[in-house]
């Protein structure tokens, strides 16, 4: 697909008389790096008209892909939706499966899932926040976030064997237990990240420039953000107080003493702060499951090999590092799922970009981009 | 909110969605005819469904069954709120009007599944290029490149 | 005669000089970057990696030579030498030692602000011939840009020639005082930020990292092409760091002989470092605030610094 201008038009302005309309293209491959998006711009000058996304780059059938699948190997296909963070893709779907065929979870696994799930926030917060610096040109920050990332993927490595789509969350539980010295190891990891996210804050936060970038672009309102079905660290920068594990708890979470971080002005600046503090309360949790956590099985004993739930419908939801990523399973009976719908947030985030790219400079829109960080393995399934 | 109580709560505000309402696996489901679709949905979101989480259908055969997802904030809870479809008239009423999140979800159900909007904005296809043919995630979407997956289990 | 036989030899010399100063530049870079980013920078290639950028040039010169099918041909193979030949035209008046200048002409100081300036002609064409949007719109904010920080870094330069009484980097070397460095602190700071935002460097390199988001003025400029590019930035940062070093920081009136142009190596590569190091370390701006900074921040601010001179030389 060339990158070319595809049209201009006249556009009569205020006081009757015509400039034109230049439309720009943004590519689905682009330098910035959140993945295969395309953006057309209409551009009066250098403010933004309108700006339309236009997704499905990487749309890979895995929701047809699921109905031909049994529901143990459907699992690996939920690592590659929301590729940053695989671990919550895979227990969104678990706990619909587990919600369909009636399995309980033993604790231990339940809390093995908590864990890995809030190490994963902190990774995806991590790239979120270290992209959004590299695109406004911040190198050394988004060097200094991944680090942070790649301390947690080598304890995942360590867990799984996989730095990316660990594939370890499975209906009943979790696939394997904890090498040995893995939480002392993860407990050194959650101390010394604190004071990592603290150089990260001043490093980029702290800069003029970074908060002259941020502040103030891509404004979302309150009940804009609910209406739109925005939800994650995107609605909570708008002042909405809501998150799962808080409002609507699930699996262990009640017994866990954690704040919400939320912003007030909705802008991009706001967003990016919200998912800094996520992590440092993502330590706190991880401190707390790991000092609560009891020996015992971390899988459901018993499960058939073939799970085969009996026909009906059943979603689950969880709070995912994006936002409410909710899974619709219709079972027939049979070993294969009938139909797998992904209720991702990065897709309902991503209608967004339109509303709030609006009226600002074509600098800006990355920025907003940026700060709803999307997938676009979630996005486009 | 506990399931029953929202259910109750429910029946006190609306009482002709009472009979629809069904719990099943722990949730609750509001079953509607497809004319009365649009109606149940600003009834709901009245009472106080704030948030659309999705729109989606499931190929049922002989009828098309459209599912939507609401959840609420202020009760903490989410119900889905279904009707069936024919499959040669799949057609509905569309509920930008009452949530701008429907936008882009009944675009993804139109652009899968082939039912049609009425009184969205824009529909056309989100996820397929514009230019494709056929509806892939109906049962009897039939394409030659698709290589069958031999069956391991 | 023998004036344009020293030219040509002075020519190829600072040509040489800054394809040297390209070398160790974008080596020094790559190594405090890495620094910076807890990771080590170019090893592999000569000792601690020093031949890398020779690597990376002879790659760029093997490169097919590529000229867009629509593209203004021969503008577009010019353009680069238009940015490029200022910058080495403006190494020259820069005193490398006390009483020592290649080009000893008695307007130095206006030399070095004014032909630099002609490179903003390069920019442009460089993004008009190549007949793409991106780069068109990459090259016209580059150009206002530059133009715009032209005025702090004329004004920053200014208390100096006050100072010393005339336009003549020598004379400004010859004049220079030790408390010089501390009334001149304002103008020091905007000479460097405003050569920063000249040079499409560090915090002010949109016009270059429009990359993130649509191409910059040079992005169908490829091998050896755009390497002339790069070139006239290092070659312009390393101008900008000696005049810098040896007008503002005096090294050869604090240090007599050979040791003061060893301190004066020392203060520019720090100069240069500076630069390196900003430039790493913050993002960028964007194009309104960048506009906004030099003309409500450091004018003003290169205008109190001349105030203050003016104010202080009858005492002086």
């Amino acid at each position: 697909m060339p990158l070319g201008v595809e049209s201009r038009r006249n556009v009569e302005t205020a006081d009757g008389s015509f400039t034109e309309e230049l439309v720009v293209n943004i590519g689905p491959s682009h330098p910035s790096t959140h993945g295969v998006c395309r953006v057309v711009v209409h551009l009066d000058g250098e403010i933004v008209t309108r700006a339309e996304p236009i997704i499905g780059y990487l749309h890979r059938g895995i929701e047809k892909m699921a109905e031909n699948r049994t529901y143990l190997q459907v699992v690996p296909l939920t690592d590659r939706l929301d590729y940053v963070g695989s671990m919550y893709s895979n227990w969104a779907y678990c706990r619909a499966v587990e919600r369909l065929a009636g399995i309980r979870v033993p604790e231990r696994g339940e809390y093995l899932r908590v864990i890995v799930c809030e190490m994963q926030r902190i990774a995806s917060h991590m790239m979120a926040l270290g992209s959004m610096g590299a695109d406004t040109g911040a190198f050394t920050f988004f060097i200094y976030a991944f680090d942070q990332r790649e301390r947690i993927v080598e304890l995942f490595e360590e867990l799984c064997g996989a730095r990316l789509t660990y594939n370890y969350v499975r209906p009943g539980g979790v696939a394997s237990d904890l090498p040995e010295g893995w939480t002392s190891r993860l407990l050194e990891f959650t101390t010394a990240h604190r004071s990592a996210l603290g150089e990260l804050d001043r490093l980029y936060f702290g800069n003029a420039i970074a908060r002259g970038r941020l502040k103030g672009v891509g404004v979302l309102d309150a009940s804009d953000a609910i209406a739109w079905g925005a939800t994650g660290p995107v609605a909570r920068g708008s002042g909405v107080n809501w998150d799962l594990r808080k409002h609507d708890p699930y699996s262990v979470y009640p017994r866990f003493d954690f704040d919400v971080p939320t912003g007030t002005n909705g802008d991009a600046y706001d967003r990016a702060r919200v998912r800094l503090f996520e992590c440092y309360e993502s330590c706190r949790i991880i401190e707390q499951a790991l000092a609560q956590m009891q020996p015992g099985p971390c899988s459901a004993e018993g499960l058939p090999r073939l799970l085969a739930p009996r026909p009906g419908e059943a979603y689950d939801h969880i709070e995912s590092a994006r936002g409410t990523l909710g899974v619709y399973l219709v079972s027939d009976g049979s070993t294969r799922p009938h139909r797998m719908k992904v209720c991702s947030p990065a897709f309902s985030n991503l209608a967004l970009l339109p509303l709030l790219a609006e009226g600002h400079l074509l600098s800006d829109l990355v920025v907003v981009l940026g700060s709803l960080d999307p997938v676009f393995g979630e996005v486009d399934r | 909110m506990n399931i029953s109580d929202l259910r109750d709560h429910l029946c006190a505000t609306f009482p002709d969605l009472c009979p629809l309402f069904s719990i099943e696996f722990d949730d609750g489901v509001i079953t509607v005819e497809r004319d009365a679709l649009y109606a149940a949905a600003s009834n709901l979101l009245e009472f106080g469904f704030e948030r659309l989480g999705m729109i989606t259908a499931v190929d049922r055969g002989e009828f098309f069954e459209y599912v939507n997802r609401l959840h609420s904030q202020s009760l903490s809870a989410s119900i889905s709120l279904k009707c069936a479809l024919p499959r040669q008239d799949a057609r509905v009423a569309s509920l930008t009007s009452l949530w701008p999140a429907a936008n882009w979800h009944e675009r993804e159900t139109y652009d899968l599944f082939g039912i049609v909007f009425e009184g969205h904005p824009d529909l056309r296809r989100i996820l397929l290029p514009d230019e494709w043919e056929g509806h892939p995630l109906r049962k009897d979407y039939h394409d030659e490149r698709v290589i069958k997956r031999p069956d391991y289990i | 005669m023998s004036g344009l036989v020293w030219g040509v030899v002075w020519g190829f010399a600072a040509s040489l000089l800054i394809a040297l100063a390209a070398l160790l530049g974008v080596w020094w870079e790559r190594k405090v970057s890495g620094a910076i980013q807890m990771r080590i920078g170019p090893q592999e290639l000569g000792p601690a990696g020093l031949l890398q950028t020779l690597a990376d040039t002879v790659k760029l010169v093997l490169k097919e030579d590529i000229t867009p099918r629509a593209a203004d041909v021969t503008i577009f193979r010019i353009a680069p030498l238009i940015v490029f030949a200022p910058v080495a035209m403006s190494l020259l008046v820069v005193p490398y030692a006390q009483g020592f200048a290649p080009l000893d002409t008695g307007v130095g100081v206006l030399f070095f602000m004014a032909v630099p300036a002609v490179s903003v002609i390069g920019v442009l064409l460089a993004g008009w011939s190549s007949r793409n949007t991106y780069a068109t719109i990459g090259g016209i904010r580059a150009a206002a840009q530059m133009i715009s920080y032209e005025l702090p870094r004329t004004l920053s330069v200014l208390p100096l020639v006050l100072l010393a009484g005339s336009l003549r980097p020598l004379d400004i070397v010859d004049a220079w005082r030790w408390w010089w460095i501390p009334l001149l602190t304002i103008a020091f700071v905007v000479y460097l930020i405003s050569s920063l935002a000249e040079l499409n460097r560090g915090p002010f390199d949109l016009p270059e990292a429009e990359s993130e988001l649509v191409a910059g003025y040079f992005a169908d400029y490829s091998g050896i092409r755009w390497a002339i590019f790069m070139m006239a930035e290092y070659g312009g940062l390393l101008a900008a760091s000696v005049f810098g070093a040896a007008l503002f920081l005096g090294p050869f009136s604090l240090l007599p002989g050979a040791a003061g142009i060893a301190l004066f190596v020392v203060f520019s590569a720090a100069i240069a470092t500076l630069m390196v190091w900003t430039k790493w370390t913050f993002p960028r701006m964007r194009p309104d605030q960048l506009m906004g900074l030099a003309w409500k921040v450091l004018t003003p601010m290169a205008l109190v610094q001349l105030a203050l001179v003016g104010v202080v030389l009858p005492w002086l």
